[in-house]
């Protein structure tokens, strides 16, 4: 068909960045070969769409939003175009996504973050200081704009900045902790260092490096080097993988117990059993590291600090259930990560532990990594596979499950970063060995995410059971000088606990039976300072800002929700407090019960403990 | 449907309904089923003839093992399933639903059956406060993903906006849509593969857009109105019906419809002509007509002019 366009002319420079991004393809449009003898075509392509693989839309409009600074009516036709996508649906696309401007911005925006973790560690508005130094908000002061943000994942740091700039060279860093001064020092940086610095908050490496099992290179191997990996028993697992075949992996995994550490806790040999079985063909794996829960940052320390593990993790799991592809899918607030992972994968095809015949065993595996653009949301594995094929990241209906039809309507497995690493540990140990590590029902160790209020905040390690008190002593206790009040465990879509509840065992039957959830291993510790109010407000405004708005009890649910808490926390409710907490009830009832998908249904778990702990409106 | 031929050679599954014992050929949906068998599921953004994008969450029932309701447009029926149409739980999902629904979108002129449900469910759209102040147009265009305007919540944020009117064959009005879809699925591939519109931006202020927001005439429209047609709130509404109505002309009452063939070429559509104090207001199509679906073209729907002339 023809695409109607505007007729707007792109300049010299945004097809420039558009055709970066479409002369990268290696083979013609969707066409992948396979050993080199038969061709099959790897993409379903709408008869519209014959001129390019949709697929590249993202890393598309991302090319234009890092050499321009935002996304022109004429770069957005230009590029629709030449993926042949309808330039309606590309504008959808980029207006989905947090990272892409559809209006004239300038060429510095500064991203900054002013969610509950960095909150919990200052007790105040970590934003505050950017009105004294950059003025309001959103507004283009010269050249330069700021704006609040979700969650950057440098929560152990207590302050964080990713800082976008429009232009030839690197354009993204993400810095830690940020003040007036440290932030205009990251931006006035030569731009060869422009990715970011390394922060790898890994207390129990100074105690007790011997228990570490996940974390065990992190700080210890140099994060640039297969050797340096492989000198540390990399690519071990991956070969045992290949010498007891694709059935004994999934069986030394269900051996092991091991449940996905996404959040739902799924068992991983089983998605990986029925990914393998499927006799459609191709299978995609694809490796969910879109990190963007609230008080989460343990994928991005394994990412920057370990990455080729998760490059081997992903291998086995490629291995294991018969693909030929993988993805790696890194939120886009992650420069450094991304950067060491890209590393990673090309330092591995040129080893040859990917791409063609791996080890010589005649496995072909490649990886590609993708970038997401500012939208939790796209961390659901489903609006992972839509973002990855170039459209809104909106959840899909399940069933079908991803094993079924996931990534390109095909038989998909998704795990999170996590999730693959333990992989490695299984086949370097056995599968029953790793069983008794934790409690018979929660198997291995677990990442833990501590941030606020504590004496050592960064990333833990420990086994399944761990009493919560235990964890907090760990990180050398609460702050020095307060007293604790409430910690959220599991992100913002967990719980609240109260400081009664330090018994609580961190396993997945320890939270149930606690009424809790272990999330993405967040412990978020708040003290007596914490306006509590402003933090659970805090919530209810992350959930709004990022529900997909593609269901109704989710996305005009999130809004009441935030509308309900205002009012109660501002003492303006209608009628009594009463009657506006069984309101928020029923409005929490429904986004759990009809929500499309995993945010919805969580939103108000926070808000409503919350509540029960009598921790909101004084 | 006309794949009738398809469904009758398929293997039949028994499932229980409100605890009478029904069967359906595999692959019918639990609505699908529902319907065949007289019991009544409520539905908004579901549409015989496009496909089922389950985002209204009106026709949630209730499955026997399952943690959350169900979407009965989307979900197929499996062998000793055990459901509930009507169901506490289900009755105040779909009653809350049509709550944040009616508090934040005008629906004071949908179709005949909705207005029924939102009787039956007693819906009060005043629950979360007197209604917000509109917004200004194109205002949800040029709000960035992730950030929204916030307010004190003494009153309910809406989607109210000024109608749109840029062209001579139908008008915008996003005041009073839900996001069902409908009208992206009909104009993409569902129906007319034009795609001049899609969804743009995200969560509250996610709505219904040409790429940048452009009028009708700059963008990929090419009039047919099949979007006006599956509309289920009259968001969207032909230029006479939202003139009349202006004016306090329109009245269905008075109106009669007659079923004809469109004149213009060799497809055969039917056409249904409603008449009004001897001018035709509007053209539709049955959406079971086996050559249309429902759906028209520019000429079929809109050229009618003439002949009022």
């Amino acid at each position: 068909m023809d695409l109607k366009t505007s007729g707007r002319p792109a300049s010299p420079k945004e097809k420039e960045a558009v055709d970066s991004v479409i002369s990268q393809l290696e083979k013609p449009s969707g066409v992948v070969e396979t050993n080199g003898k038969s061709a099959h075509v790897a993409y379903e392509i709408p008869f519209y769409n014959k001129m390019g693989p949709r697929d590249l839309l993202l890393p598309a409009l991302h090319a234009i939003q890092e050499r321009i600074g935002w996304i022109s009516h004429g770069a957005l036709d230009y590029l629709s175009l030449q993926l042949g996508v309808p330039p309606a649906e590309t504008y959808g696309v980029a207006s989905f996504y947090a990272m892409f401007s559809l209006e004239e911005a300038p060429a510095t925006v500064i991203h900054v973050c002013d969610d509950i973790a960095c909150r919990a560690a200052k007790n105040a508005d970590p934003a505050a200081f950017m009105n004294d130094e950059y003025g309001q908000p959103d507004i283009d002061v010269n050249g330069l704009m700021w704006i609040r943000s979700p969650c950057l994942g440098r929560c152990e740091e207590g302050s964080a900045a990713l800082v976008q700039r429009a232009g030839e060279a690197n354009r993204r860093i993400l810095l830690a902790p940020v003040n007036a001064n440290s932030l205009s020092d990251g931006i006035s940086r030569p731009s060869d260092q422009w990715i970011g610095t390394d922060s790898a908050r890994v207390p129990q490496r100074e105690t007790d490096q011997s228990s570490l099992r996940l974390l065990k290179r992190v700080g210890v191997t140099d994060p640039l080097s297969i050797d340096s990996y492989r000198s540390h028993g990399g690519y071990g697992p991956l070969r045992r993988a290949l010498d007891i075949g694709p059935e004994n992996v999934i069986r030394e995994i269900k051996d092991a117990k091991l449940m996905g550490r996404g959040g739902a806790a799924f068992p991983t040999a089983v998605k990986w059993g029925s990914v393998a079985g499927n006799s459609v063909r191709p299978h995609y794996f694809v490796c969910n590291a879109d990190e963007s829960e609230p008080g989460t940052f343990k994928d991005r320390v394994i990412m920057e600090q370990d990455p080729f593990s998760i490059v081997e993790g992903l291998t086995v799991a490629g291995f294991a259930t018969g693909c030929e592809k993988g993805y790696i899918y890194i939120r886009g607030e992650y420069p450094l990560g991304e950067e060491r992972i890209s590393n990673a994968v090309s330092m591995a095809k040129k080893k040859g532990l990917l791409g063609r015949d791996i080890m010589g065993r005649g496995f072909d595996f490649d990886i590609e990594v993708r970038r997401g653009a500012g939208a939790y949301i796209a961390g659901e594995e489903t609006a992972l596979f839509n973002s990855i094929e170039g459209k809104r990241a909106e959840p899909r209906n399940k069933p079908p499950f991803p094993a079924q039809a996931g990534l390109f309507n095909k038989p998909t497995g998704v795990n999170n970063v996590e999730t693959l690493i333990n992989v490695l540990e299984i086949l370097s140990i056995g599968g029953p060995e790793f069983a008794q590590i934790g409690t018979p029902d929660s198997t291995g160790t677990r990442l833990f995410c501590l941030s606020g209020s504590v004496n050592k905040p960064g990333l833990y390690e420990a086994p399944f059971g761990i009493q919560l008190g235990e964890l907090l002593k760990m990180a050398g206790g609460i702050t020095t000088g307060k007293s604790l009040k409430t910690i959220l465990l599991g992100g913002a879509a967990g719980s609240f606990v109260g400081p009664d509840q330090l018994d609580i065992r961190l396993s997945f039957e320890g939270v149930r039976a606690a009424g809790v959830t272990l999330g993405s291993g967040v412990i978020m510790v708040f003290d007596q300072g914490a306006d509590m109010d402003q933090v659970v407000l805090r919530i209810a405004q992350f959930f709004r800002e990022e529900s997909c708005g593609q269901c109704v009890p989710c996305r005009v649910g999130t809004a009441r929700l935030e509308e309900l808490l205002t009012r109660i926390v501002n003492g303006t409710t209608i009628g009594s407090r009463n009657d506006e907490l069984a309101l928020l009830g029923k409005v929490s009832t429904v986004m759990r019960e009809s929500s499309i998908c995993g945010l919805g249904q969580t939103a108000a778990n926070a808000v409503e403990s919350a509540f029960r702990l009598g921790l909101v409106g004084g | 449907m006309n794949d009738g031929i398809a469904l009758a050679i398929r293997r039949s599954i028994k499932i229980t309904v409100d605890g009478k014992e029904v069967a359906a050929p595999e692959g019918s949906t639990i609505l699908q089923t529902c319907r065949t068998n007289g019991i009544d599921i409520p539905t908004l953004c579901y549409l015989e003839n496009l496909t089922p994008v389950n985002t209204c969450r009106l026709c949630m029932v209730e499955v026997e093992g399952s943690r959350t309701l169900v979407p009965s447009c989307s979900r197929k029926i499996e062998s000793g399933m055990v459901i509930q149409t009507e169901s506490q739980r289900v009755s105040d999902s779909r009653k809350m639903v049509l709550e944040l629904l009616a508090s934040s979108v005008d629906m004071s002129i949908v179709s005949p059956e909705l207005a029924g449900w939102m009787e039956r469910y007693q819906v009060d759209k005043e629950r979360f406060g007197p209604p917000a102040a509109p917004g200004q147009i194109g205002g949800r265009e040029k709000t960035r993903a992730g950030h929204h305007h916030k307010n004190d919540g003494t009153s309910a944020a809406t989607v109210a906006e000024p109608t749109k009117v840029d062209n001579n064959q139908y008008v915008r009005d996003y005041s009073r849509c839900v996001l069902c879809y409908r009208c992206v699925e009909a104009c993409g591939t569902d129906a007319q593969n034009t795609f001049a519109i899609a969804l743009g931006g995200r969560g509250f202020e996610a709505h219904i857009t040409t790429e940048f927001g452009v009028a009708l005439p700059e963008s990929a429209c090419v009039y047919c109105g099949n979007c006006v047609a599956v509309c289920p709130t009259n968001a969207l509404m032909s230029k006479i019906e939202y003139d009349l109505r202006q004016v306090g002309g329109w009245d269905e009452s008075k109106q009669s419809i007659t079923r004809t063939i469109c004149p213009y070429c060799g497809v055969g559509c039917n056409l249904e002509i409603h008449e009004q104090d001897n001018r035709i207001v509007k053209v539709t199509s049955p959406s079971d007509h086996d050559v249309t679906h429902g759906m028209l073209c520019v000429k079929g729907r809109f050229g009618f002019e003439f002949i009022n002339g």
